[in-house]
């Protein structure tokens, strides 16, 4: 029985492959479909990995700060700290003496005598501390606002800057909500396309061959056995056209990218694609040669009712 | 034996292909179907190898009703009954010898069995020397060859012939029949449909004569008089 399967496995696998090379036009066209749709589908996984990466630089660089009031002592403000670091939205909270505060107004304004001059004669240091709030989600931003302006922190904080930023914060967060989802739909719309486009011509190859599948039926062949010789043929030809993807893509990301790391900054795409270089090729292959045999069983089933 | 009972083909919405047909083919026996194109000859055939089911009524070969049979089941019915179509139906991408293959690989026969016996088959119907040729190298009456291999290399009870002669010159015509002669000296049953009467006339057996989807005569040393 086993000895009959491996037999009958042998047999199918020959035969897929001889039909893959015998049918070179087919192999060829079915092959270029799905170069260009899994092209496509690394594209769009590409871009939207671009995209993310930019989203997510965009929305590192928004944080708020909390002011102190100048009788406020460290240790006070130290304890608001680590309060703020409990709340589970908060990602960092960083703390800026009035020490600090004032070292850094200096280097930033050494250039600038007349301020440097005024500050002397100030004779005080008049920068209040403060803390800079980092949140998980540019969303979070409001309810932390909030949760300093109470009450119970109204004797010591002078100012919450979320206030003064709300508006561009808010705009920033619904801007990167609306390019995230509308990107989400572009992708499963495009892939859904190509995907089609590819079983259409899977299917197409099945139609020209359905008198074959028959004959094959007329001499008694079971249908596992008709459909075994396709299946390793699905199979080769989502290997090859994966393949033949990156052979293309490699090349175009090493000339591309340097030109997108010129305007955007600290992203490399053709970094990311080596880095990444086995999960893409994983990924690709196995949509290649999912498509390959999903489409060619869907395509058959008629053909074998005979 | 073949045992077509009361069999009916309705194409809807209404077009009769075959009228309570009834007819028994003994084990061994050589029929020619004769009769005009559309006279139902086809879809008798057709019938027997389960390409179609009938509407009414039962076809029996041996103790299986054909009619019965799952998808499934279906392929090891086939592989004892040979088949030959005016078209030859073989694999365009395989060559003469692995067309013939093709029929013993799917019954699961091992190597050893197909290397030996496909040779024989190939000089039985004498295409030796045309084995590594694809379908499109071969002559019409070649290829109708090629198909008489395939349908005999398992050995059938059964051997099925819709117009094996149908786009064939006279010379390739006789050596057809011939064959299938032989193949019946061998002891297998064979059903040829055709519409030749020199053929018929010639061969000087028994004759079912169709008209219109019924059996209008049965001789048993028949002439096809049109």
């Amino acid at each position: 029985m086993k000895e009959k399967i491996l037999r009958t496995l042998n047999r199918v696998t020959k035969s897929g492959i001889n039909s893959f090379w015998r049918n070179k036009w087919v192999s060829t066209a079915t092959v270029s479909v799905m170069v260009i749709t899994l092209s496509l589908i690394t594209s769009l996984f590409l871009l939207s990995v671009v995209a993310g990466s930019i989203l997510t630089d965009l929305e590192q660089k928004v944080d708020i700060s909390v002011y102190f009031k100048l009788n406020t002592t460290e240790s006070e403000v130290l304890k608001v700290k680590s309060e703020l670091e409990k709340i589970s939205d908060v990602k960092s909270v960083e703390y800026v003496s009035r020490a600090e505060a004032l070292a850094k107004f200096e280097t930033e304004h050494e250039n600038n005598p007349l301020i440097i001059k005024s500050l002397e004669e100030l004779g005080d240091n008049p920068l209040e501390a403060s803390l800079n709030i980092k949140a998980k989600l540019i969303d979070n931003y409001e309810s932390i606002a909030s949760f300093l302006e109470s009450t119970r922190f109204s004797a010591m904080v002078d100012t919450v800057n979320y206030r003064q930023n709300q508006k561009v914060i808010e705009k920033l967060s619904s801007i990167l909500s609306t390019v995230r989802n509308s990107g989400f739909i572009a992708i499963l719309v495009l892939g859904f396309i190509a995907v089609l486009v590819t079983f259409n011509t899977i299917r197409l190859k099945i139609y020209s061959m359905r008198e074959e599948i028959g004959v094959m039926r007329l001499v008694g062949a079971s249908n596992w056995y008709i459909r075994g010789p396709f299946i390793i043929e699905g199979i080769l030809h989502g290997m090859v056209s994966s393949l033949v993807t990156t052979i293309i893509f490699y090349p175009i990301l090493v000339f591309v990218s340097p030109k997108i790391s010129a305007f955007l900054s600290g992203i490399d795409i053709a970094a990311y694609f080596r880095n990444n270089f086995f999960q893409i090729f994983l990924l690709q292959t196995l949509v290649g040669v999912f498509l390959g045999v999903i489409s060619s069983l869907i395509a058959m089933r008629r053909y074998l009712k005979i | 034996m073949i045992h077509f009972k009361n069999v009916s083909k309705i194409y809807l919405p209404h077009m009769v292909a075959l009228e309570n047909v009834n007819l028994i083919i003994k084990s061994k026996e050589f029929v020619s179907l004769v009769g005009s194109s559309g006279a139902g000859k086809s879809t008798l055939l057709r019938m027997l190898i389960g390409e179609e089911a009938p509407s009414m009524g039962e076809i029996i070969v041996g103790d299986v009703s054909i009619n019965s049979l799952s998808n499934k089941e279906m392929p090891y019915m086939r592989r004892k009954i040979g088949t030959v179509f005016q078209d030859y139906k073989l694999l365009p991408t395989k060559t003469a010898y692995e067309n013939i293959a093709f029929a013993m690989e799917v019954a699961g026969k091992d190597d050893m069995e197909i290397k030996e016996d496909v040779p024989q088959v190939l000089s039985l119907v004498g295409l030796e020397d045309k084995a590594k040729q694809f379908p499109y190298q071969l002559s019409g009456g070649e290829r109708q060859r090629v198909a008489i291999g395939r349908a005999l290399v398992h050995r059938p009870d059964i051997l099925v012939a819709d117009e094996p002669t149908g786009n064939l010159d006279p010379v390739n015509t006789w050596e057809v029949v011939n064959l299938l002669l032989k193949l019946n000296e061998l002891g297998a049953t064979v059903i040829l449909a055709t519409h030749d009467n020199s053929i018929v006339n010639n061969l000087e057996r028994r004759v079912v004569l169709m008209e219109k989807g019924r059996v209008v005569k049965d001789d048993l040393k028949g002439k096809y008089l049109i």
